[in-house]
């Protein structure tokens, strides 16, 4: 149940956002501010599990965090966000979409820059705007890439990343942060119950692409647009 | 007529000016939330822990001191942990690439005939594995647990990788060049070596960056195969320090810091020095090789 809430969460969250960057940095006029944005937001991409879960302790520590130091401006108590199953969920998704955006932009960037620009000319002298350029010509153009990175998360919709759950799990927020490939490693390498905890490990992969071939199917019938 | 027009013109070049103020107003922000928690980690590194502790680092470094970075110089298993990562990531990509190019190659070539097989099978296992138990017995079994190898050999082959691999062999290199080699008296292996291999340095560029940067961060495959401290890499030392407090008061000698809570601190920056100290490689080399990694995103998704 938290593997689904989580990859749910995800994919809400995680999916449209690197979407709207791609193509509001599309539509920066600064080439400087265009490529340091690029540049600095693929950084977080590059540093590893263990040391972004290290930073999520610090800047989520009850004492000096600055999560806590922020709330404190806002009038708020601090709280210890990581002993709080509630909070489990939304630390690791929106920290997730920190890390990965600038990465997972980079596919619709280069999208967009195949954007046929005689559409753009012929919206501009319709007299679009620019949003209106971004739901009527951006959008459309990059349907195919955007469905087709869908359909590949879904195949991931039961597969977790063990690291990060592993490293941010303790005691007080396990109730939340329990998710399948977490209790496959506890079950099958730590009390040594191999069958159970293949079983369960198996019974996920299948469900995996199950979903993968669903998905794929779905998006074949409703926009003809498919990945194998 | 010509009056509605120009109103029209205006309204909307009014809008547009809207979108892009809040466009450059977003991507600022964007901006100091990309940077901020780096530059922070960064400035509190070098920073007197006391002012850290009461908050006072937010921009720039207060009380200069390398005072971290001395007491982790003390702390062994750091460079044991770092003498093992190297060793990793250079045997390993090593071994990623021999494999990557030897399973890419016979794919990428149209006289191969059960190339479609064999793809069928690579392509299963991506989207469909056994899971971590029956791995896991399998490598024990092997006799590779708790020996240097279980960090290489296990994952020595990435089948995303070798997709895009083939897909580089098939697109970007003509086969009338296998033609023209066969003729000058070549044999598969010559061509390959002399002629795929010097064509596709851009590829093997990509992928041999992917491949070390992913045994730079690894750390499940030490979680789950390796239980000696001696061949443990970098991460598996970082997460004790970062994530379990480990750095107990004892294992750092000299440490002459007169209260317990002078040392907590003294803990808390160090966590932020060791974060320095494990990601400065690959940030460095970062900016040099942007662009390759860009490519192989590139590459990746022509295959659709």
């Amino acid at each position: 149940m938290n593997t689904l809430g989580i990859s749910v969460y995800s994919i809400l969250a995680g999916f449209p956002i690197p979407i709207i960057f791609a193509l509001m940095l599309n539509y920066v006029k600064n080439k400087y501010l265009k490529k340091t944005v690029q540049m600095v937001s693929y950084a977080p991409y590059f540093i590893s599990t263990v040391v972004m879960c290290g930073m999520i302790t610090i800047f989520m520590s009850t004492d000096s965090g600055i999560f806590n130091i922020i709330r404190g401006f806002l009038g708020m108590d601090p709280v210890d966000a990581l002993s709080k199953p509630g909070w489990f969920k939304s630390i690791y998704v929106w920290t997730g979409v920190w890390q990965g955006m600038g990465w997972s932009s980079i596919i619709y960037i280069s999208a967009l820059s195949g954007v046929d620009m005689q559409l753009h000319e012929a919206a501009i002298v319709d007299g679009a705007t620019k949003l209106q350029r971004i739901i009527h010509v951006d959008l459309p153009s990059i349907k195919p890439t955007i469905i087709m990175l869908l359909i590949l998360q879904m195949g991931s919709l039961m597969g977790v990343g063990f690291e990060k759950v592993f490293l941010l799990q303790n005691t007080l927020n396990k109730s939340a942060a329990s998710v399948i490939s977490t209790y496959v490693y506890e079950v099958g390498l730590i009390n040594s119950d191999y069958g159970y905890s293949t079983a369960v490990g198996l019974f996920n992969s299948v469900i995996n692409v199950i979903l993968i071939v669903t998905a794929n199917q779905l998006s074949k019938r409703l926009a003809d647009e498919s990945l194998f | 007529m010509r009056d509605k027009t120009m109103h029209v013109k205006v309204r909307d070049s009014y809008s547009d000016k809207i979108f892009d103020g809040i466009n450059i107003v977003v991507m600022l922000l964007l901006l100091i939330i990309f940077v901020w928690p780096l530059w922070f980690v960064v400035i509190a590194s070098v920073s007197n822990p006391n002012e850290v502790w009461n908050g006072n680092v937010i921009l720039l470094p207060k009380d200069f001191t390398l005072m971290a970075y001395e007491e982790l110089m003390k702390y062994k298993m750091i460079w044991t942990g770092y003498r093992n990562t190297i060793f990793y990531t250079v045997v390993g990509t090593f071994v990623n690439l021999v494999m990557t190019v030897c399973a890419a190659y016979p794919l990428s070539r149209k006289d191969f005939m059960p190339r479609n097989f064999f793809m069928f099978l690579f392509m299963l296992t991506m989207y469909f594995g056994g899971g971590l138990i029956p791995t896991y017995l399998v490598v024990s079994k092997v006799g590779l647990v708790n020996t240097p190898w279980a960090m290489i050999i296990p994952g020595a082959c990435s089948i995303y990788n070798v997709i895009i691999t083939r897909t580089y062999f098939i697109n970007s290199i003509p086969s009338t060049l296998q033609d023209a080699a066969e003729l000058d008296g070549a044999n598969s292996f010559q061509y390959l070596m002399r002629v795929v291999l010097p064509l596709s340095k851009p590829i093997i560029a990509v992928i041999a960056l992917y491949y070390a940067v992913s045994h730079w961060n690894d750390f499940y495959t030490a979680l789950i195969y390796i239980n000696k401290q001696e061949y443990m890499p970098l991460q598996s030392f970082l997460r004790d320090i970062l994530m379990s407090n480990k750095m107990t008061l004892n294992d750092i000698q000299g440490l002459d810091a007169t209260t317990t809570e002078a040392r907590m601190r003294l803990a808390q920056t160090l966590k932020y020095s060791v974060i320095i100290v494990s990601t400065v490689p690959v940030l460095c080399i970062y900016p040099f090789i942007q662009k390759y990694f860009v490519k192989g995103v590139m590459i990746g998704s022509v295959k659709g």
